[in-house]
């Protein structure tokens, strides 16, 4: 499959979560949207770690060429974990104090 | 056009549109059902690039317990459709102009360059996503990152606490 089948299907699949995240008020949504991007660009990092796999596999065959891509994105899995969690303690807490996910709430943060 | 163009035409159409539908649903438990399709479209488009393991963990750990935690906190606040406050319509109008924007400069910055033409990403061959030699490279190579994310686990389970605690 050519790579630019690929960047071009995350272009879309990241700018989509940006028109989310500038159009939506709810928190959650606007914390979705942003996992969304997350994974447009951790399948954008398996492509090209494929198309180097590939182009390495022309001349060795015993090659490794192009694991590194696969592990960063399991270390961006790993700390969007960790991201989820502190971010939805933060939003439940907005929420207790508030009673409301607006994030225009969150313009002034005083109080 | 062989079985495998058609499966990356699919999942990409039902990624697309799920995650369209992401942002178009009122209500946020709908929301987050239509992020999990697309989390499966991406973990299906790993099946085909022959990532076994980040489609697995894809699997387990975003549609599995990612997911499972925005439910829980959706959930726990009892949102409704409703409750959301609409935005004015020309700022939703700005914000979809200058998204569409972003896409349009990276689409065409993408088209102009001349290194990536006769490129092709290699489909169901190559085993480096496979478990075997991604734990190999996990842990001779990538240790100290590994150890370290033990730690950045450890500290966000402590301030999640602290944050979420009752005081």
């Amino acid at each position: 499959m050519p790579i630019q089948y690929y960047i071009y299907f995350c272009l879309t699949l990241f700018s989509i979560g940006v028109i989310g995240v500038l159009t939506r008020r709810n928190a959650i949504i606007v914390f979705m949207c942003i996992e969304l991007m997350l994974n447009a660009v951790n399948l954008l990092l398996v492509a090209f770690s494929k198309m180097h796999h590939g182009a390495a596999l022309a001349s060795n065959a015993a090659t490794t060429a192009g694991i590194d891509g696969q592990l960063f994105v399991f270390f961006i899995m790993v700390v969007a974990a960790a991201e989820v969690s502190v971010g939805l303690a933060i939003i439940v807490m907005m929420y207790r104090s508030t009673h409301s996910v607006d994030i225009n709430f969150l313009n002034r943060l005083k109080n | 056009m062989n079985v495998v163009q058609i499966l990356f035409f699919i999942l990409s159409a039902l990624a697309i549109f799920g995650s369209i539908m992401v942002l178009l649903s009122k209500n946020p438990v709908h929301s987050v059902l239509w992020l999990i399709t697309v989390f499966f479209a991406i973990s299906g488009h790993y099946i085909l690039l022959n990532a076994q393991f980040l489609a697995i963990v894809n699997l387990i750990v975003y549609a599995g317990a990612i997911m499972v935690l925005f439910l829980f906190v959706i959930m726990l606040m009892n949102l409704n459709a409703d409750a959301e406050p609409r935005k004015h319509l020309w700022m939703k109008l700005a914000g979809i102009i200058s998204g569409g924007c972003f896409l349009m400069v990276l689409v065409s910055l993408i088209r102009q360059t001349t290194e990536l033409t006769g490129k092709t990403a290699l489909m169901k061959e190559g085993n480096i996503g496979l478990i075997k030699n991604l734990g190999k490279a996990l842990f001779n190579d990538y240790v100290v990152p590994f150890e370290i994310s033990s730690v950045l686990f450890l500290s966000a389970m402590v301030g999640a606490v602290v944050i979420g605690k009752k005081d």
